[in-house]
């Protein structure tokens, strides 16, 4: 109950830091903004005639490729450039709570943005009748997606007191966890793998996970794959930022 | 037992130089101590030992009965803590600042509210209440940091530096707060300010490269000084005739005229071992039937014994280059 309540504390605190500074609604703001670009003036989704919201949900992984370190980046680098990591980790505080707590608030924040595309299925709502179990599958997909990229984000940021650094080598991960189970670079793979080692590998990417739950397929594998994935990175933030010198 | 804070030989490297080396003292409530050094000479790491922060190479720490170095989180909740620099998270308004620790430390509803309102009254904060921690005075940020530190009321307090950068007024204002504090709480008060040690502390640690070269109460440490006891006089004759006679006191050590004319004269007499040369001036001068017009005795002087005793980073690498 204490924990919770300390996790709470820590996640509010974040929270409020992200919206007293212009961070969190340049997020919010660009995020939506890249998203209705993408789905109607690159993906064409009035001209496709569909009310379906793949092509919507098939950017969400290079959106939030660079997006979500951004909303990431700050959470350790930015505690240890200043000191504050001094003063959290002397409040009574587990690391593990504090780690969960700025999880937490980001994921919501990356939530709250996520929520905010809702026109975006209400316009298809508008022009016709979408599949209403896809799009709510989709966007859990998405948000459990993000929450992946959030976890490495955050596992970058706790190895560094900059935060560009930590941005940069969330990018550059997040981007290496997608192309490996992006098809032209799996095809390219097979030419010269077997394919076995191939799907391995391409299992390890997010990519496939996320297309299933996109078509509204919500298999437990996925879901495996997303928990156990957040679980292990939040658990080495923990162990990081648990080093007591 | 449990109303100790006891830290034993504590020992910390930082990439092989060592910053403590076999640190041990224990506090017992209603003592102020004055953790003393030059900088770089383990303060601060000793400090964040004790609050948790860092976990020693070896040795034990015990805050009224739990283990700060097996579980440091329990430990914390009997601490309160005011880092060196004063680290604050910017974005936030004082107000949301102290709602955030009051959450942290266990205060909820309607006893968290209340708990601001006095801690704000008591670290005299109302005016900034609404303000944005970037946007505070250095004084301000010091007093919002030391808020966070008592905000639980915790029977242990450690202060690091808690008047750097304070204006007088400001300081006496904090120094104010912890001597009323230092009544009920042990308090742990580093520094490098002489001044602040005698006007709070009433035990003090020095420590050098590491280690602790003394610890007394303030008073005894000044006495340890070569000026304690020393004394200046005002005599209604000239110097030639009171000199010879002056220089037989018992122990003295050194002996200059300062100033004279020719029918007073003031002398600076010092003694060898501190003992109280005062009387036996006066019975000298009675003896005599000199004038005594003035007799001032020195009180000592901890900054003569803190340079004595301490090495700081500046002198050993100064030794160092010498020796090269």
């Amino acid at each position: 109950m204490r924990t919770l309540k300390r996790v709470k504390a820590v996640a509010l605190r974040e929270w409020r830091s992200s919206f007293n500074s212009p961070v969190a609604y340049v997020f919010v703001v660009m995020f939506l903004i890249l998203n209705a670009f993408f789905t109607f003036f690159v993906s064409r989704f009035y001209e496709a005639g569909q009310a379906d919201l793949r092509p919507f949900f098939a950017w969400h992984p290079w959106i939030y490729l660079i997006f979500v370190p951004a909303v990431a980046m700050r959470a350790w680098a930015e505690e240890r450039r200043s000191g504050t990591i001094e003063l959290l980790f002397t409040l009574g505080i587990t690391p593990t709570e504090a780690v969960i707590g700025k999880f937490l608030a980001a994921w919501s924040i990356i939530g709250l943005a996520l929520l905010l595309t809702a026109a975006i299925p209400a316009t298809a709502a508008y022009l016709g009748s979408p599949d209403w179990g896809v799009v709510l599958t989709g966007y859990f997909g998405s948000y459990l997606m993000a929450g992946t990229y959030l976890a490495l984000g955050m596992f970058c940021s706790a190895l560094t007191r900059s935060q560009v650094v930590s941005f940069i080598l969330a990018t550059v991960a997040g981007l290496f966890v997608v192309l490996i189970g992006f098809d032209p670079v799996t095809g390219v793979l097979s030419r010269f793998l077997p394919s076995g080692i191939v799907e391995a590998v391409a299992s390890v990417s997010i990519l496939p996970h996320f297309d299933s739950t996109a078509r509204g397929v919500l298999d437990v594998r996925d879901l495996v794959y997303f928990g156990s994935t957040v679980t292990f990175l939040l658990y080495a933030t923990t162990q990081i930022v648990n080093q007591r010198g | 037992m449990a109303e100790l804070l006891e830290v034993r030989d504590i020992r910390k490297s930082f990439n092989g130089r060592v910053a403590v080396d076999g640190v041990s003292f224990a506090v017992e409530k209603g003592t102020v101590l004055g953790f003393l050094g030059p900088n770089g000479a383990g303060k601060t790491t000793t400090m964040r030992i004790i609050a948790g922060y860092l976990l020693p190479d070896t040795g034990s720490v015990c805050v009224l009965g739990t283990d700060a170095v097996a579980d440091p989180v329990a430990a914390q909740r009997k601490i309160g803590y005011l880092p060196e620099n004063t680290p604050l998270y910017g974005e936030m308004t004082v107000e949301e600042f102290l709602d955030f620790i009051g959450e942290v430390r266990g205060f909820h509803g309607r006893a968290k509210l209340r708990r601001i309102d006095e801690i704000i009254e008591q670290c005299f904060l109302e005016p900034v209440r609404h303000q944005t921690i970037d946007t505070l005075s250095k004084g301000y940020r010091q007093r919002t940091c030391f808020a966070q530190a008592i905000f639980h009321d915790p029977p242990v307090l450690l202060l690091d530096e808690p008047t750097e950068g304070l204006d007088p007024n400001q300081k006496q204002v904090v120094r104010d707060m912890i001597r009323r504090m230092g009544q009920e709480k042990i308090i742990l008060l580093s520094t490098h300010i002489l001044e602040e040690v005698e006007a709070v502390c009433s035990r003090t640690i020095i420590i050098s490269r590491g280690r602790i070269v003394a610890d007394s109460t303030p008073d005894e440490l000044r006495r340890r000084s070569v000026t304690y006891n020393a004394a200046t006089v005002r005599l209604g004759v000239p110097a030639s005739q009171a000199e010879a006679e002056l220089r037989r006191l018992p122990a003295l050590a050194e002996l200059r005229i300062l100033e004279e004319d020719q029918r007073t004269c003031t002398v600076y007499l010092r003694p060898g071992d501190g003992r109280p040369l005062a009387p036996e001036i006066h019975a000298l001068a009675c003896e005599k039937k000199w004038p005594l017009m003035d007799v001032h005795t020195d009180e000592g002087d901890l900054s003569e014994v803190f340079r004595r005793i301490t090495v700081t980073e500046d002198t050993r690498s100064a030794g160092s280059s010498t020796a090269q």
